[in-house]
């Protein structure tokens, strides 16, 4: 069974009196482990698609799954605290909070656990040190550069050992060589770690990290490539 | 707790508007505990004397003096047990900027009347033996520094001159309304004085029932009906209550158009708090992808609006509390006894709190039902 399954998904937007269809019965499944890149043209449905696994947004008819749970049917509450457990979500805007240090922003997660105040210092720490930044602990956004933003977002991310690693457009911000950093980091969680991560990219030099890319094109599934078996229509 | 360094660290977001805001807060509330305390103030100086003692004036002001033979009349109706007389000298110390209620009394019948006036026995004894001194409340032995055996002299206003006093006694009230900043000095020296002996400005009569003070009232008014020097005659509360009601119509501007000026200062505060809670709505998306539940965001943005609008009050309310007995308060004289009571202090609470709720209440609800992924596409 795949860790994310989308089955028969339908979502449409209301924007004034115009009713916009992103998804007529998209089905789709990520396994676990893998690193999956969704790439397509803007309003292609990448970022809903995102959303709809997280959680963050429902689908106007069919199943979104995520490790067997049906997050499409949770309640608000449910699907909060749902998401602190098994969603690690990381922006293109990295979206930190400017008034917390590196630290305490990748502390934010675990806030909402029974971990003590020790073991979640610990966890910090080991979560900075995985992206490189132990030594930043005590920086804020605003002394950070750009890629090590991102990496503290990610940390933020990996900190509560969520199921799967949700990502929109990471390097979107990001020089070349940043960018290229975060994809190794990426890559190294996907192999050392056995974390599965989903990442919406334009840039193809960054799919090409991941082990399957999927193309949506007007919210349909259009190609579906793997890195190690070539291409499959 | 753990939550604490959040909420803490969002205060600190923007330091000068947080501790403006917070400011803001212990003004409108520093405003409202004082001009709240004039009222109660005013009020419970109406609530002062018992209604066993009446109070005799002449019908056409408190500035027309009565005959002192009116004294030994009254003194001899049924149901007076006592009697005194007190005259208004509105003598000034110094430059007369702090001002101080002195008036001339029959000493010995004055003391045994208000038992409230109380001092130790020597001092009392000295004082009814010195033709020429006076005794003080203890709030002007501190205010001027004056020392007990000193000879202290006021300039007459009313009766011109240079009056000099020894302080042969220091009073403190056991009711607080009767004022501790006044000086009280001895009749006979007065008459002496302004060469003009038998005359009272008022006479005070103790009686045995109060429940007959109406009828009482109305014998020794009626007794003076037909006299040179017709009398009005209620119960001291009657007549606190009447210069209390001369501070009425102030006491009602003082109050509306005050309240009107806090609770101004509150809607701006309250907006300014809002607005705090608006420029964050990216930040409470990206929390509630992270995880955080709707209520914890509620609880949240509430507790920051609770932190703003509470230290505000302990601010204002205490400051309020502390600085008035610190600085021996009386409203230049015409408030003895002013102090912030407990129920204002209370009252001042419920106003903190309403102020959290008016201001938080909105963003908090706002951001608990934020929807994220517009929010997030906001943000992005």
């Amino acid at each position: 069974m795949a860790l994310v399954e989308i089955r028969d998904v339908y979502k449409s937007f209301q924007r004034d009196s115009q009713r916009i269809d992103v998804f007529t019965g998209l089905t789709l499944d990520i396994e676990a482990g893998s690193f999956t890149a969704l790439m397509g043209p803007s309003g292609s449905g990448k970022s809903t698609l995102l959303n709809l696994i997280a959680g963050l947004d429902k689908p106007t008819r069919g199943l979104v799954s995520v490790g067997g749970k049906h997050v499409s049917e949770m309640t608000s509450g449910q699907l909060a605290a749902w998401r602190a457990r098994n969603i690690g979500f990381v922006f293109q805007s990295f979206n930190l909070l400017p008034v917390l240090t590196a630290y305490q922003n990748v502390e934010l997660p675990l806030l909402l656990t029974k971990l003590s105040g020790k073991d979640r210092s610990e966890r910090v720490k080991i979560a900075l040190d995985v992206v490189g930044l132990a030594d930043r602990a005590d920086h804020y956004p605003r002394q950070l550069s750009g890629g090590q933003e991102q990496r503290t977002a990610i940390a933020r991310a990996i900190v509560a050992d969520p199921t799967v690693m949700l990502l929109d457009e990471p390097t979107g911000q990001l020089d070349a060589k940043s960018s290229q950093e975060v994809l190794t980091l990426l890559q190294r969680l996907n192999n050392e770690f056995k974390k599965t991560i989903v990442i919406v990219t334009h840039d193809a030099h960054a799919a090409e990290r991941a082990k399957m890319t999927l193309h949506l094109e007007k919210g349909d599934l259009i190609e579906k490539r793997s890195a190690v078996a070539g291409a499959a229509r | 707790m753990k939550y604490l360094r959040l909420v803490v660290a969002n205060l600190g977001r923007h330091k000068l508007r947080t501790i403006l805001t917070i400011l803001s807060v212990a003004l409108a509330l520093f405003l409202f505990a004082s001009l709240r305390s004039v009222t109660t103030t005013l009020a419970a100086t109406a609530q002062f004397g018992g209604a066993r003692r009446l109070v005799t004036l002449n019908a056409t002001g408190l500035v027309f003096p009565l005959p002192l033979a009116y004294g030994n009349r009254i003194k001899a109706m049924p149901h007076v047990t006592g009697l005194s007389w007190a005259n208004w000298f509105g003598g000034k110390y110094g430059d007369g900027k702090r001002f101080f209620a002195n008036f001339a009394v029959d000493a010995e019948s004055y003391l045994a009347i208000y038992p409230e006036i109380v001092m130790p026995e020597d001092q009392k004894q000295a004082f009814l033996k010195d033709r020429t001194g006076a005794i003080i409340g203890r709030r002007l032995l501190t205010q001027f520094g004056w020392k007990l055996g000193q000879n202290v002299t006021l300039q007459g206003t009313i009766f011109p001159g240079d009056w000099t006093f020894t302080i042969d006694g220091v009073y403190t009230p056991t009711d607080p309304a009767i004022g501790d900043d006044v000086l009280i000095f001895h009749h006979d020296y007065f008459d002496e004085r302004i060469g003009r002996a038998g005359i009272a400005g008022w006479y005070i009569a103790e009686i045995d029932d109060p429940s007959r003070a109406p009828a009482i009232a109305k014998s020794i008014d009626d007794m003076f009906r037909n006299s040179s020097s017709p009398t009005k005659t209620g119960t001291e509360r009657e007549f606190q209550a009447s210069f209390a009601t001369m501070w009425g119509n102030v006491s009602f501007l003082m109050s509306t158009i005050g309240l009107a000026v806090v609770f101004a200062i509150l809607l701006v505060t309250a907006n300014a708090m809002m607005m705090s809670a608006r420029e964050r709505t990216g930040e409470i998306a990206v929390l509630k992808t992270v995880g955080f539940s709707d209520r914890l965001l509620f609880a949240l943005v509430m507790v920051e609006a609770g932190a703003l609008a509470l230290t505000g009050a302990v601010l204002g309310l205490g400051g309020a509390k502390l600085l008035y007995p610190a600085i021996n308060f009386n409203g230049a004289g015409f408030l003895p006894g002013f102090t912030v009571t407990t129920s204002t202090v209370i009252l001042g609470v419920l106003v903190a709190v309403g102020l959290m709720l008016a201001s938080g209440l909105v963003p908090a609800l706002r951001a608990a039902r934020l929807p994220v992924v517009q929010a997030l596409r906001h943000v992005e």
